[in-house]
């Protein structure tokens, strides 16, 4: 399978990205320039981390009018695997591919962390080799990561199962101190109602080692890998 | 050429960590009176467009598309100049 990782104008996680699914995965992956129209080559698009034209605005407020992201969006529908990762999560809530918004943490500090996470969904093409309620050590790092939906949103992402992590403690409870910016329900990634789209605030392509601290974000490149090769082999 | 000022504010309800943090600064001064405050973001633009329904349109349409997210933002303008 091939993966493709979208550099925009200020991105800074791509070559993580880029390094772990190519070195430590050991799956077929390029870089795409924003400004490249053509996807047709690929079966999962990240969009990495960092400060995409430099937060101008509001955060991921501009990459969304970047070339790329209309195919994107064109390859979301088709049902293509798109996962966004912190700015890349930002820029999905913005071009309306995700419901939503980020406002800036609570505590107006940028927070640069290990937190845990809550698999709440392990029905999704991100999260399938999870147990649902499984809890991992992921960082984050951002400033703008308090996720809010209004109420009629916030229902249906939970009619729909679309929550799919939430921050929590060591032992996945769901204590106040435990959720890092503030977020509405402690929300950490959600998913679209089609679930081949994925947005999440904590970085697994910072924990996909051991010898970085944690490995617990290298279940989504697999889960990845795994849905893939099931595809090809039905 | 018309003259737009654009006041972007939070949507009531959408909780504003920055407001609060001033607000808190503010009673540390000893403006124990101060109330809620809200941050918001002020933008002002030159805009050379025939006449004030042009300028209406298109200021309407940039909000929509760019200026303003439509989750948690809400958006008001003044124009001035000719006509």
């Amino acid at each position: 399978m091939k993966f493709g990782v979208v550099v925009f104008p200020g991105s800074n996680c791509d070559h993580d990205c880029y390094y772990v699914i190519k070195e430590v995965m050991g799956q077929d992956v390029n870089l795409i320039w924003h400004k490249e129209e053509d996807l047709k080559d690929y079966d999962c698009i990240v969009l990495p981390g960092g400060f995409s034209y430099g937060d101008y605005l509001r955060t991921g407020a501009i990459a969304r009018f970047s070339p790329v992201m209309k195919e994107v969006e064109k390859f979301a529908q088709k049902g293509g695997l798109v996962i966004g990762i912190c700015n890349g999560f930002q820029i999905l809530l913005e071009a309306g591919v995700l419901p939503g918004a980020m406002r800036k943490n609570s505590s107006l500090h940028f927070i640069c962390k290990y937190v845990y996470i809550r698999v709440e969904n392990n029905n999704t093409p991100f999260t399938c080799v999870f147990q649902k309620g499984q809890v991992l050590k992921i960082p984050i790092a951002h400033f703008e990561g308090n996720y809010y939906v209004d109420t009629p949103g916030l229902k249906n992402l939970k009619k729909n199962n679309q929550i799919v992590f939430k921050y929590c403690n060591r032992e996945g409870r769901l204590l106040k101190e435990a959720n890092p910016n503030g977020s509405i329900e402690a929300i950490a990634g959600i998913c679209n109602k089609e679930g081949n789209v994925l947005g999440m605030m904590p970085h697994p392509e910072r924990a996909s080692e051991a010898i970085l601290g944690s490995e617990d974000g290298r279940g989504i490149w697999e889960s990845i890998i795994r849905i893939k090769s099931y595809e090809r082999a039905s | 050429m018309f003259q737009v000022k654009i006041y972007i504010s939070l949507k009531e309800g959408v909780a504003d960590p920055q407001g609060i943090t001033i607000k808190n600064a503010l009673h540390s001064l000893g403006y124990q009176g101060v109330g809620k405050v809200r941050m918001g973001k002020y933008l002002q633009l030159k805009l050379n467009v025939k006449d004030k329904k042009e300028v209406k349109k298109e200021i309407e349409d940039m909000c929509k598309k760019l200026l303003v997210n439509p989750v948690i933002e809400n958006y008001d303008y003044e124009i001035e100049g000719k006509k």
